[in-house]
């Protein structure tokens, strides 16, 4: 006690020392916790932050047969070849109107149809409903665009069907038409996971305290109003976390379902940022062209989510972190 | 006073029949939306294409035939990739399983020293990553390219499965239990594996469908690591045949190429039914598991 008072300067330094001291005995005596979390951060280390480091390559020209630190360094060249291409306009529009799209068109459907099935009384037309509009969420991508494939053609499936039934001489064929590629994806992914997304909607609503309907009964609330009141205000915070996860990943557009729907008649609209990194870098090899597009697009996603959570975080207090 | 209760209760109770009419009409054209094409490949797989693109085939098989189930036992490819994305799937959803529980139990507790600074670690590569090339050499450098290990190991970390479950353990595991034990000298180990695991059965059960499904529906790991025949997964082989129309590749002409091409088009409603069923059938053994403290897990995190 008496030193300490002599030299505060002391007591600071044994002040961080005994913190370290302390650390040191927290890792000691939980080593088994450092174990368990061993594997994950090797394989993160591996596959995650080392390719991070070969991120350089997007200013390098690289070979392969150099390798990354004896491939040319050539700053921006790649990003200028890329801004001053004929394409990269259309791309960057291609990519974000169709997400922007997807997120505008995909996120009230799982509110919506949450607050139908929390309404439904009849047990048993309650779990058909659920357990039929989740199961297109397990349908792979490949066979997702295969079934879209067949039944939207103009010769066979529904779409053939019902427009013979309707007299229409020669039906469009959907998927070959570049106007109509945006909304078949939007709206066959409402389709597909709309349902399941909504699990996470009907599980916050299923913590509703029963009293509050009871009180707003009594009060004489309409079933209508009970839950425009109470259960879509109970929705929004949980709503707010999933917009910020979705509007962060704008730029983060899947490439699988994209892909597989491309044919000749339909890239000027459905060529993006994914399938020309894709088909660059590893179709015709041009390893830091594609990693160069590919990094401007990391980047805008990055800043994008921690705008859209600063934005959030300003508004109310939901925030990711 | 008691007749005025009254008739303001049948007027609340008409606003909610004509509610409940709405309600049950959309939610029964949504059941219809969603199941009818879903049957109509059923049904369409067993019967005589023709009568499929003449439009006869509404409610019922037209023609029963098993022809398009037969033209799949025939090819050899499919089968292949069968079993290549059954031992992706198993061992996958084993190494998922083992290397985002183990870490999610360590993040939920609250005494790990630089417990912050890991999950930044791992919640970062949610939104930041090298990309496709560099991964893409990366995985060449570890000499993974084209094996069966570069399906099921250096993508098993997923961040957000890992967050659904620390947050599970966070919440239901009482601390006391924690405590109780290590008054008995039971080491973190130990407790992980025959305590807290036991106790966790729900959303294990939740997580291991998650990876199931991806690793059965995975699609774009082949497309980029995979190269030989024998190693390419289900999707890959479906892709040919659904997409890539590639089973009428060499039909010749003639009465045969018409031949070839009716049964590619059978076979095309056999496959999606073959490769989509087996994975949906999992689904009802987890379902029970779908309680709101697994789901809620997610947003919390």
């Amino acid at each position: 006690m008496r030193v300490m008072a002599e030299n505060p300067m002391g007591r600071q330094r044994s002040g961080w020392r005994y913190k370290l001291y302390r650390a040191g005995r927290g890792i000691q005596r939980n080593w088994g916790l450092y174990l368990l979390l061993l594997p994950a951060v090797v394989l993160l280390f591996c596959f995650n932050y080392l390719p991070m480091y070969g991120v350089q390559i997007a200013f390098r020209d690289f070979s392969p047969s150099q390798g990354i630190q004896g491939s040319p360094w050539v700053g921006p060249a790649n990003f200028q070849k890329f801004f001053n291409s004929f394409q990269s306009k259309n791309l960057i529009w291609n990519t974000v109107s169709l997400s922007l799209y997807s997120l505008i068109a995909g996120f009230p459907f799982p509110i919506i149809l949450a607050l139908m099935v929390n309404q439904i009384r009849v047990k048993r037309f309650k779990q058909v409903l659920q357990v039929v509009t989740y199961l297109p969420h397990f349908i792979s991508t490949v066979v997702m665009v295969g079934i879209m494939l067949i039944l939207l053609s103009p010769s066979n499936g529904i779409y053939g069907n019902l427009a013979r039934v309707l007299g229409v001489q020669n039906p469009v064929n959907i998927m070959g038409e570049a106007s109509a590629f945006q909304h078949v994806y939007v709206w066959s992914d409402v389709w597909q996971h709309a349902g399941w997304d909504s699990i996470i909607y009907i599980a916050a609503l299923a913590a509703v305290d029963p009293s509050l309907y009871e009180a707003a009964t009594v009060d004489g609330a309409s079933k209508i109003q009970r839950l425009w009141h109470i259960d879509v205000p109970f929705l929004i915070p949980t709503a707010v976390i999933l917009l910020i996860m979705r509007a962060g990943n704008v730029m983060n557009l899947g490439f699988e379902k994209v892909y597989l729907m491309q044919n000749p008649l339909n890239t000027s609209i459905s060529e993006v940022i994914s399938t020309y990194v894709y088909k660059i870098g590893m179709i015709s090899n041009q390893y830091s062209l594609s990693a160069a597009v590919n990094l401007f697009n990391t980047v805008i996603n990055f800043v994008l989510l921690l705008l859209v959570n600063g934005f959030s975080k300003k508004l109310g207090d939901t925030s990711l972190w | 006073m008691s007749a005025q209760t009254i008739h303001k209760s049948q007027k609340v109770s008409k606003a909610d029949v004509v509610f409940n009419i709405i309600l049950y009409g959309i939610c029964g054209l949504i059941l219809l939306l969603i199941a009818y094409p879903l049957y109509f490949i059923i049904i369409a797989s067993f019967s005589n294409p023709s009568e499929v693109s003449n439009g006869n085939v509404w409610f019922w098989p037209s023609q029963f035939t098993l022809d398009g189930y037969k033209e799949l036992l025939r090819h050899g490819s499919i089968w292949m990739g069968y079993w290549n994305t059954i031992l992706y799937t198993v061992v996958g959803t084993a190494i998922g399983l083992i290397v985002n529980i183990s870490a999610a139990y360590s993040l939920s507790r609250r005494d790990l020293v630089g417990r912050k600074l890991i999950t930044f670690y791992f919640i970062f590569t949610m939104f930041f990553n090298g990309g496709l090339i560099p991964t893409y050499f990366t995985i060449r450098d570890f000499h993974l390219y084209d094996t069966f290990w570069v399906m099921v190991l250096p993508f098993s970390v997923m961040v957000y499965n890992m967050i659904v479950a620390r947050t599970f353990f966070d919440s239901s595991l009482p601390k006391d239990l924690l405590d109780a034990a290590q008054i008995d000298g039971c080491g973190n180990l130990r407790f992980f594996f025959s305590i807290a695991l036991p106790l966790s059965k729900a959303v294990i059960a939740v997580i291991a469908l998650y990876i199931a499904v991806a690793q059965w529906n995975s699609y774009f790991n082949a497309l980029v690591y995979i190269r030989s025949e024998n190693l390419k997964p289900l999707q890959l082989v479906v892709r040919n045949i659904l997409i890539t129309n590639q089973s009428l590749v060499g039909a010749g002409d003639g009465m045969a190429a018409q031949e070839a091409m009716r049964l590619a088009n059978l076979m095309k409603y056999a496959v999606i039914i073959v490769t989509t069923v087996p994975i949906m059938c999992m689904y009802p053994f987890v379902q029970k598991y779908f309680s709101q403290g697994v789901m809620i897990g997610a947003i919390k995190g």
